[in-house]
């Protein structure tokens, strides 16, 4: 079952009848873009900066509208919406910077924030607020000021802060950019289990293709279109095509590519290291 | 910088931290007009009294209240300087123009005892009470404020939001003086008008970063369905519990007390 539809999404930070000019082609963000994303799946959108992918994120939750072409959420057309509100408590967006996303002074008051927006029971949010925490492993920081925390712990409570609303899909705009290694595992492998346990359906925005890798489905996006999609076997095995647009490949694929470039008999390309590791022993032993 | 005691939050689980808030500050409210109805010896005694028992209470170190009293020290020994010479009648000593007469001693020591007696309150209420309380108090105190069109719900988010980014701007004050010396910047030497101007540098991006900030806060509390107060619940329900009746029942008992001693005790003074 599809849970998000876009088709043929323009849009341009230009507004075409305030400003009476047409929209040049450099300045649309999003160009004739379309793509699904089936409910419980886990996609990871791809790009450079400024590549549009920030803007389909705030698509997902109608925080932008298109200019043309259609976005359904849960078949709800975002456009002819009213009440923005109901399409952001299906779809929630984690952004970069997680200091300028958390509310309160207090982490449990910070996940309490959106279950207080929507008006739920104080006892309700309680639960929820306990659940949210436990999920992304961090109870037992519930009553700590964030700027104690270290910036993965941080994320992890802003993720907490959407979970807490019930969505059935998270949109996370590159979480781990602003993340030590550390970090960034932590908030990856809580963004997995969310995904796998909670079975809660998951676009992850990201510049780093090691992260694309675990996805049902990678889109990769490029001057505002879509360049190619796929499972991460079909889309990583297009070397050629992703290094004709600068996108990086994880880096077992690209020895695997150079090695089979070389005449090394490799017959698909690795995603994961220890994937590579045996092909390499198959090869040399 | 970063040493700035914020919110001078003490915790621990004394019974003054589990009261209800806006006891708290309803009752701080009450000693602060209390202090000054008292009249003579007796009454202030009451207060004084009642002030020091809420401070062995709280079990806040005594040596966090010296520090807040230390920060008036130069206030109390002016006020009670001038107090002791301005007082009138017949003067007990006298040197040059200066006359100490027994009422500019009454005087000096009620002053003093007075302002002790504000500091010791108002801080023992901050070092109870987190910065999230009050503002959570102060929200629902002013609650009935709203028919006056004071929106109520908008300021105390203000503070909140305040109080979050308190810290993080300091930090980033930090960060940006650091980055300005590394560029050759001096900040310490110079009269005052050069220090000020050397500021500039740090001050710009702080405001510029400040106002980013706040733009993707603001994005991410609409993500996050925040539509102002209306309709909004809250997790944390304040409770009114039998610590806190008994806590207003003794504070209304203290008042009495002032009022009595005030009215049927001869005064001193």
């Amino acid at each position: 079952m599809e849970f998000i539809t876009a088709q043929n999404l323009t849009f341009s930070y230009i507004d075409e009848e305030q400003t009476q000019v047409n929209i040049e082609k450099a300045d649309k963000v999003l160009d004739d873009v379309s793509f699904t994303v089936k409910k419980g799946e886990f996609v990871a959108l791809l790009g450079h900066n400024g590549c549009g992918k920030s803007t389909v994120a705030k698509h997902l939750n109608a925080m932008l509208l298109p200019h043309s072409g259609k976005l359904y959420v849960n078949d709800i057309d975002t456009a002819l919406e009213d009440d923005e509100f109901t399409v952001r408590r299906m779809v929630g967006l984690v952004l970069q910077n997680p200091d300028n996303q958390l509310v309160a002074s207090i982490v449990e008051e910070d996940v309490a924030f959106g279950p207080e927006n929507l008006g739920i029971e104080p006892k309700e949010i309680r639960v929820r607020v306990d659940e949210a925490l436990k999920a992304v492993d961090m109870y037992e920081y519930r009553n700590q000021p964030p700027h104690k925390l270290s910036g993965g712990q941080k994320q992890r409570v802003a993720i907490a802060g959407i979970i807490a609303m019930e969505p059935s899909c998270i949109v996370l705009d590159e979480p781990t950019a602003m993340l030590d290694p550390k970090g960034r595992e932590e908030v990856m492998s809580t963004i997995k289990k969310l995904n796998r346990e909670k079975g809660i359906t998951v676009v992850l925005i990201t510049h780093y293709m090691d992260e694309a890798v675990d996805a049902d489905r990678v889109i990769v996006m490029d001057g505002g279109k879509i360049l190619t999609s796929g499972t991460p076997q079909e889309v990583f095995s297009q070397v050629e095509l992703l290094k004709r647009h600068r996108l990086d490949i994880p880096q077992v694929t690209e020895l695997c590519y150079k090695l089979r470039a070389c005449g090394v008999n490799i017959d698909t390309l690795s995603l994961h290291t220890d994937d590579c590791v045996n092909k390499l022993a198959e090869v040399l032993l | 910088m970063r040493d700035i005691a914020f919110g001078q939050y003490y915790p621990a689980k004394s019974v003054l931290h589990r009261l209800d808030p806006r006891v708290k500050i309803l009752s701080l409210t009450a000693f602060l007009v209390l202090v000054f109805c008292t009249s003579n010896f007796y009454s202030l005694a009451l207060v004084a009294t009642t002030v020091l028992a809420i401070v062995l209470m709280s079990s806040v170190p005594l040596r966090l209240y010296f520090k807040s009293l230390k920060m008036i020290l130069f206030i109390v020994l002016i006020t009670s300087l001038l107090n002791l010479f301005y007082g009138t009648g017949d003067p007990i000593y006298q040197f040059w123009i200066f006359k100490v007469t027994l009422s500019g001693i009454y005087n000096a020591i009620f002053v003093t005892v007075r302002i002790i007696c504000l500091i010791l309150v108002s801080s023992a209420l901050t070092f109870t009470t987190s910065p999230t309380d009050l503002t959570d108090a102060l929200e629902r105190l002013m609650k009935p404020l709203t028919i006056f069109k004071i929106k109520v719900h908008e300021i105390a988010m203000m503070m909140t939001i305040a109080l979050r980014f308190v810290p993080l701007l300091l930090e980033e004050t930090d960060k940006i003086m650091s980055a300005q010396k590394a560029r050759g910047a001096d900040m310490e030497s110079g009269n005052l008008i050069a220090r000020v101007k050397a500021l500039i540098p740090v001050l710009i991006p702080l405001f510029v970063s400040a106002f980013r900030r706040a733009y993707e806060l603001a994005v991410a509390m609409e993500c996050r369905c925040y539509q102002g107060g209306q309709g909004r619940t809250r997790m944390k329900q304040l409770r009114l519990g039998a610590r806190d009746y008994v806590s207003m029942g003794v504070i209304l008992l203290v008042i009495c007390g002032v009022v009595l001693c005030n009215v049927l005790l001869p005064s001193v003074r």
